[in-house]
């Protein structure tokens, strides 16, 4: 067999694959792999920012449900990518990146543009490989994406020395991964599949309580069937939008910091908590003591290590979410002990009282006829697309309004930083989310701090032919902590006032996009519509009152149940 | 708070040893002691390490372990019974009436000399932790100029017919 480079046999395994768009920024590391880039079918897109790269990605593999490819160069280029790997890291996202690094004689040296990349992301990735060996190079690169996008998904980076992509190698034949240390368990196990149905049957007050797991997983189908034959109320947390049909009546919307009345007082009083792909994170649970304390909690989750982190776990599953929940189905269409209209009985109390909540505390805001609401863009947003839309967040305000007020039907269409929380993601994401779906409508909600943290991906957005919309919810602050300040520190606006902002109707024609704004109510509607008919990138640029704030509340520390309203 | 004796198979890659002391450090979980060498099969390591924690930390400490994809396997040892072993190096000084002294006492704990100077020995002494503070505490009052301690190393018994 003839031997071919490493970086021909880089884009050989990157089709193997099944990759056919990569995300990236050339260097001095990865000149050669670019070279061969450039001939190959894989389309390639310049990103302005190597965190606007592996953001892209990642926002590519949250709309498509594929591992989503990043290529940065070595040093300042690996770097830069970090807080977006790390975004990824947090909320399970399949991303491969590969970094160039300097050649291995000279590892270790300060040489230029070197830096330990596998070092620094140690702690950020799902597992990192430094190829030290050319023979090492696509075995290495098999397991990258296997790692990736297997059992708890995540980012995997490949480090790949400059003369190792320049060396002469055998492309070995293509064979199944296998890694003997790396086994996640995906089938539930039968016996815990059954005390949970069994618990579910007897409960009186059950609440699902959905996460990430069920998008990640695909078990949305499975999920909803569950919740619809049992009349069973579901939750969701920021990940799992979208998991269940938000307008569906069972829907009790998010819950947590910023959840719905009905959802947290739902959790605090039920007596059996099904958490499915979701892992009690601290923004859920507000106070742990005080969190679900009368429930008992059946947890489905792929990853052992969430299971009973937070909160003691009375029935485990560890299983894919979506071989869980049928097998969950399959157990209640086998059992006799199901009997749906008794079930509908047994929990008619339950639901009547989730429905005296939300009658008293429904998800609202006080509206304006001349000053523009946050929550009245996102609902127009919503009308609009037809709740069709692909929404992309930045982090702080905007990202909570989004959650509350889009109602998600569907998943894959919340693609937001939800573990992490970094400023600066809507808008490369958004790009990842409209090249994977080009006829779909794909919408940035930002706010006027956090799109300045990535404006420069306007560049890649009009480069590469992605009409994003990019919808600014501008109120002059940095507003969720001056929400905060507002309400904890006596209204101590301490460097959260945006005073200076960019005029962004120009600064979308500097872009040669177009930019629209609207000051008044009346505005909001036409300025959408214009945006939604225009195939350009479109920033709208909506001047909205100032002070508004995201309600309800739960203050950081407290109990979910004591939440500060409307 | 327990103490907790781990035992990790993990494959003998390079800074794998990093991401089992980096997910201690990252995630605030204690460390006091660790040794580390290859096993029959140099494709593989052994780690032997010792924490202190509540069982909810312990158990979250082993499922993280877990997770580590250069670790095959890991128990947390002190669960059941086994044998553990440290070993410490130790010059004290040693002149005059204390010579004699010194290899009497080192000679009760089944201890050698491996150094010898005019004015001191270094000793090498193993047993389990408590017979080597026992052996450091009798020998403080003589004058420990320099002490080199192991870490834990433990084994599982074997299992009785």
């Amino acid at each position: 067999m003839s031997k071919i480079t490493g970086a021909e046999a880089i884009i050989q395994c990157l089709q193997e694959e099944g990759v056919d768009l990569i995300f990236g920024y050339p260097g001095g590391a990865v000149i050669e792999l670019y070279d061969e880039l450039l001939k190959s079918p894989i389309r390639h897109i310049l990103v302005r920012h190597e965190q606007g790269a592996v953001h892209a990605a990642d926002g590519y593999a949250r709309a498509s449900g594929k591992v989503g490819v990043a290529l940065l160069t070595s040093g300042p280029g690996a770097t830069n990518g970090v807080t977006a790997i790390a975004t990824a890291y947090c909320d399970s996202i399949p991303v491969v990146v590969l970094t160039g690094q300097v050649p291995r004689a000279l590892i270790g040296n300060d040489a230029f543009q070197e830096v330990d990349i596998v070092g620094i992301t140690r702690p950020c990735t799902k597992h990192n490989y430094l190829v030290n060996d050319p023979k090492d190079l696509v075995p290495t690169l098999r397991e990258a994406f296997y790692l990736a996008a297997s059992g708890r998904p995540g980012p995997v980076l490949v480090d790949l020395p400059k003369d190792i992509i320049a060396s002469a190698i055998d492309y070995p034949a293509k064979t199944q991964v296998k890694m003997p240390t790396y086994q996640p368990n995906t089938t539930p196990h039968p016996r815990q599949v059954e005390k949970a149905c069994r618990a579910i049957l007897k409960a009186k007050r059950p609440v699902l309580y959905v996460g990430g797991g069920v998008i990640l997983s695909d078990s949305h189908k499975e999920l909803t069937t569950l919740a619809r034959r049992l009349s069973l109320p579901v939750t969701m947390t920021l990940m799992g939008l979208g998991g269940f049909p938000g307008t569906d009546p069972l829907s009790l919307g998010m819950l947590g910091m910023h959840g719905t009345y009905t959802a947290n007082m739902a959790v605090a009083k039920s007596d059996l908590l099904i958490a499915v792909g979701s892992r009690f994170d601290d923004r859920v649970t507000g106070r742990l003591d005080a969190f679900a304390p009368e429930a008992k909690i059946i947890h489905i989750d792929i990853d052992p290590s969430s299971i009973s982190k937070n909160v003691s776990v009375d029935i485990p599953i560890v299983a894919d979410c979506k071989l869980a929940l049928a097998a969950m189905n399959q157990w209640l269409d086998n059992s006799s002990d199901l009997n749906e209209g008794a079930m509908r009985e047994q929990l008619a109390p339950w639901l009547e009282q989730l429905r005296t909540w939300e009658k008293a505390h429904p998800l609202s805001y006080v509206d304006d006829d001349e000053i523009i609401k946050p929550q009245y863009v996102i609902e127009k947003l919503q009308e609009l697309t037809g709740g069709e839309a692909i929404i992309t967040t930045e982090v702080g305000q905007n990202q909570m309004w989004a959650a509350q007020f889009y109602r998600f039907n569907h998943p894959r269409r919340l693609l937001t930083s939800g573990g992490l929380g970094t400023m600066g993601y809507g808008l490369p994401a958004a790009i990842g989310a409209q090249l994977a779906f080009p006829d779909k409508t794909v919408i940035d909600v930002a706010g006027d701090g956090s799109i300045q943290m990535n404006i420069q991906e306007l560049a890649t957005a009009k480069e590469c032919g992605a009409p994003v919309k990019v919808a600014i919810l501008n109120n002059s602050f940095l507003g969720m902590v001056r929400q905060w300040q507002e309400l904890f520190y006596k209204r101590h606006y301490a460097a959260t006032t945006m005073e200076f902002a960019p005029d962004f109707v120009t600064l979308a024609s500097a872009y040669k996009a177009v930019g629209l704004r609207a000051k008044t109510k009346a505005e909001v509607v036409p300025v959408i519509k214009e945006a939604l008919a225009t195939d350009n990138v479109v920033i709208m640029d909506f001047v909205i009152s100032r002070e508004e704030g995201v309600f309800p509340m739960v203050p950081a520390g407290k109990a979910t149940t004591e939440m500060l309203l409307v | 708070m327990n103490k907790h004796t781990i035992s990790i198979l993990m494959r003998n890659k390079p800074g794998a040893l990093s991401r089992v002391t980096g997910l201690f450090s990252g995630r605030n979980f204690n460390i006091e002691s660790l040794c580390v060498a290859e096993t029959l099969d140099p494709d593989f390591s052994c780690l032997t390490l010792v924490t202190k924690g509540e069982a909810a930390i312990i158990e979250q400490v082993t499922k993280q372990l877990h997770k580590l994809i250069d670790v095959v396997t890991l128990s947390d040892i002190s669960h059941g019974e086994y044998v553990e072993r440290e070993m410490a190096l130790i010059r004290v000084k040693a002149d005059g009436h204390t010579r004699a002294e010194v290899l009497r006492i080192i000679d009760i704990f089944r201890g050698k000399v491996v150094d010898v100077s005019p004015n001191s020995y270094a000793l090498e002494i193993t047993g389990s932790e408590s017979k080597i503070n026992a052996v450091i505490d009798i020998l403080r009052p003589i004058g420990i100029k320099e002490i080199v301690r192991t870490g834990k190393i433990a084994m599982k018994r074997a299992a009785k017919k």
